[in-house]
């Protein structure tokens, strides 16, 4: 086990390399330039273009590559063109807000779409499995900024009870840092909450037809062994699939909660970064993304180990 | 256990709900009316007021970075830093001396050196400075308060140069600071100014915190714009990025931030109902919109092409796509200034006057050759304003029987697409939209958009010496009817020539909660004077 996850890790590498090359090639060919928004509207042509050659955006690709890479190589992502900041400060500034965006959505998601789904394929067919379905139908269709607008005009405008945006960090509390998560986390999860629960009921009702669950109520076991114990483990590989492929939406979905909720977390200063060609930032946001990504995908491999004794590598 | 463990415990981990109250560091009265929060219309995304000339990075730098005059609420330089100049009798030597007990935030005084360097950067960057620059024999330091600027040729505009509102600003930084390449930004940010920016909390794109800085000197003279007693009445001003204008609206009624500097338009009905909130128009010079036609590719390369668009051209259209049925936010334009300024012309200004006529328009167009080639019409999908303009443009090319090439993109593309003076099928374009801030469009001197100087005008490159002669006619004038005279004729030039196309002046809100008082109307958020009850 250990070797195989030195050698996902290790390949790894060339992935990053690719992803590398990519996004480099796909900004540069990108329209757009960060000197023209960076001199403002009322500059003159030539002072965009003094502005350009400072930057050195003005050199050949594979020169303004090679020292990209050289610079990544060496555990530097770079400065940002507009703040004069370090790209891995302005990453660590952000990470923590969305990481517990991410967080607190994903364990609200579980805790709740899979009961939701075990119950669904529990009672399959009944009035709980066709409310569990259609409440997960209209999760599924409504935007996450309609759900956030919702939410938040109801519990913080109307109600008064939850802040409407912002962020605090965690160094000053639990309940001041959970209390700007909870719309948030919310509105995020909503659609993912729907997606889990849709897949855990398929997952749930296919186990819940091996000769295994009808042994085991013939034993005389109770329901909820039977459901969470038993059927639930065999449904689980699915399942973990598709949380850990949510990751992967639940950081594009976090580009627009943050939006909405005015979060200061990585998602926003993606969408500031592409908005003003900050090439740096995009650049450094994307590969830590692409890392996280291979990360998940190792850790989902890795689960299925525990849930499924059949699975060795 | 003491009573100090357990309190932290509360604070710490606490039981949710029951200890909202007692989890946040819960300010007192005093504290949160000495602190302001603070929507700007934009991240603050960099905090050089030289290198980016972004209106965004002004308003921040002017609470930061005093100027040596200011320009007032009627539109008159008056000093700021300075205590008194001196003009030689042939206008060629100026000598300035500053007022005494000015500091830098890290508490060295300020001094004639730190202003050379900083008029320096500043000239290089500047259109006036760069006029300043190329009639420029020396600008030295004397002593310490003394400074002397020599001048080949008389510069009667002086004054308005070193206090003028339009970026990029003539602040004051240390020498050291002030001699980055103005191609580059600066490392550090020791201001002159009245409020100290805390970059230990800046987060880009998403906060930015000003402290109060005690040693600061305001003059006597009450604040009137930038000019004036810069007394400082709030001890931090925390500037919270709101991307989202429903968000923000939110975040003000529900008493989150205190001061938002521009609602939407859409949003206002709603504010206006809260009875915590006050409503205003911002900026009284409001904003001139801009559909910038490219002189050197057909068919805008011919006169009579863009004629027929001014003669189409319905600027009530172009504000009511913008601003809906207020009529309290928007008035037609026929020129090129600002209304209700002392230089306004309506000169020439009958093209845009009375009905609209397609039949004239589509003559106009065919006598310019035009025979359905695409026009390429860059619209800015993620400006309000541009995406508005964009729609209502090429809706009325269509109408003149024009083949529009309708360009849906964002602001990042736009301005670099702009800049390109290859023709429109190499990258090319033809029409881009904009606004100009009405403080940028009270006189020539600040106005790079109505110039005619061809390859180096601004983008479009129009070229009009009729322009060009009645802009140094102004720079040259005695007095204000001489001014008023050469910009009469300017306007004129430039409507027959169509240098671009105004598409209407418009106004715009800044909302804020009735326990701040103090906001003043201009064409930048002023936070001097500026106080709030808890």
């Amino acid at each position: 086990m250990l070797s195989y996850i030195l050698r996902r890790i290790l390949s790894t590498l060339p992935v990053m390399g690719i992803v590398a090359l990519f996004v480099f090639s796909l900004l540069y060919i990108a329209p757009g330039d960060p000197a023209a928004v960076i001199a403002g509207d009322q500059a003159s042509p030539a002072d965009v273009e003094r502005i350009r050659q400072s930057l050195g955006l003005d050199r050949p690709f594979l020169v303004q590559f090679s020292s990209w890479l050289w610079d990544i190589l060496h555990g530097n992502l770079g400065t940002s063109i507009f703040t004069n900041l370090p790209v891995a400060k302005m990453i660590a500034q952000r990470i923590e807000p969305t990481f517990s965006l991410m967080a607190i959505t994903l364990v609200l998601t579980i805790l709740v779409a899979v009961p939701l789904g075990v119950v669904a394929a529990w009672k399959a067919g009944s009035w709980i499995d066709r409310t569990i379905m259609a409440f997960a139908v209209f999760a599924f269709s409504l935007p996450v900024f309609v759900v956030g607008y919702v939410l938040a005009y109801v519990f913080a405008l109307q109600f008064e009870w939850l802040p409407v945006q912002g962020y605090t960090p965690l160094s000053n509390g639990v309940w001041p840092w959970f209390q700007n998560l909870i719309l948030p986390a919310l509105a995020l999860g909503s659609v993912y909450i729907a997606l889990i629960a849709r897949i855990t009921r398929a997952s749930m009702l296919e186990v819940l037809q091996q000769d295994y669950v009808r042994t085991a109520r013939a034993k005389g076991l109770d329901q909820r062994s039977i459901l969470f114990i038993h059927a639930l483990k065999n449904a689980a590989v699915p399942i973990v699939t598709v949380i850990g492929i949510g990751i992967a939406l639940l950081i594009g979905g976090a580009v627009v909660t943050e939006s909405v909720f005015a979060i200061p977390g990585l998602g926003r200063l993606t969408i500031d970064a592409i908005l003003r060609r900050d090439y740096p930032v995009i650049q450094g946001i994307v590969l830590l993304f692409s890392f996280l990504y291979v990360l998940v995908n190792l850790m989902v491999d890795v689960t299925y180990t525990l849930v499924d004794p059949r699975i060795r590598y | 256990m003491d009573r100090r463990t357990l309190l932290k415990g509360f604070a710490g981990v606490g039981s949710l709900a029951a200890t909202a109250g007692l989890s946040m560091p819960a300010l007192s009265q005093g504290a949160a009316a000495r602190t302001l929060r603070f929507v700007p219309q934009a991240n603050l995304a960099n905090f050089d007021p030289i290198w980016g000339t972004q209106y965004v990075v002004r308003n921040a730098a002017a609470m930061v970075w005093d100027t040596l005059y200011g320009v007032d609420a009627a539109l008159q330089p008056q000093r700021q830093m300075i205590e008194s100049e001196e003009t030689s009798d042939d206008g060629l030597v100026w000598t300035f001396r500053l007022r005494p007990g000015l500091k830098f935030h890290d508490g060295e005084p300020v001094r004639s050196k730190d202003v050379v360097a900083s008029l320096t950067r500043w000239s290089a960057r500047d259109p006036m400075g760069l006029m300043l620059k190329a009639i420029q024999n020396e600008l030295v330091a004397v002593d310490d308060r003394t400074f002397k600027w020599s001048l080949k040729a008389p510069y009667p505009k002086m004054l308005l140069a070193l206090g003028k509102n339009s970026t990029p600003i003539a602040f004051i930084m240390p020498e050291r600071i002030a001699q980055t390449d103005p191609f580059k930004q600066i490392p550090d940010y020791i201001g002159s100014g009245p409020m100290k920016f805390a970059k230990s909390e800046w987060v880009p794109g998403a906060k930015a915190v000003f402290e109060k800085f005690a040693d600061y000197t305001p003059r006597q003279e009450k604040a009137s714009w930038l000019a004036g007693g810069k007394q400082m009445l709030i001890d931090r001003i925390e500037w919270v990025v709101i991307p989202d204008p429903a968000t923000a609206a939110a975040a003000l009624q529900n008493g989150e931030v205190d001061w938002w500097e521009n609602p939407i338009t859409d949003l206002v009905p709603s504010l206006k109902k809260n009875r915590n909130i006050n409503v205003d128009i911002a900026d009284p010079l409001g904003n001139i919109g801009s559909f910038r036609m490219n002189h050197l590719h057909p068919p805008f390369n011919d006169v009579k092409a863009r004629r027929a668009v001014l003669t189409a051209l319905s600027q009530e259209d172009y504000m009511r796509a913008l601003v809906g049925d207020d009529p309290a936010l928007w008035k037609p334009l026929p020129g090129f200034f600002t209304p209700d300024t002392p230089l306004y012309s309506e000169a020439g200004g009958e093209i845009l006057k009375g009905k609209r006529d397609l039949t004239v328009a589509k003559k106009l167009l065919a006598e310019s050759g035009y025979s359905g080639q695409p026009v390429t019409c860059l619209v800015a999908q993620d400006q309000p304003i541009t995406k508005a303009f964009g729609d209502v443009t090429a809706d009325l090319l269509k109408q003149m029987g024009m083949n529009v090439d309708f360009i849906a993109t964002d602001w990042g593309t736009v301005g670099s697409r702009r800049a390109q003076k290859t023709p429109p099928g190499q990258g090319g374009w033809q029409v881009f939209h904009t606004w100009h801030a009405g403080a940028d469009c009270v006189n020539p001197a600040v106005y790079n958009a109505v110039r005619g100087t061809g390859d180096k005008a601004w983008f479009g490159w129009p070229t009009s010496e009729a322009v060009e002669k009645e802009v140094t006619a102004w720079f040259g004038a005695k007095n204000l009817d001489e001014e008023k005279a050469a910009v009469g004729r300017l306007n004129k030039a430039a409507l027959e020539d169509v240098v671009y196309a105004p598409t209407g002046f418009f106004l715009s809100y800044t909302a804020w909660r009735k326990n701040v008082s103090g906001i003043a109307k201009g064409p930048l958020p002023f936070f001097w004077g500026v106080s709030k009850t808890a």
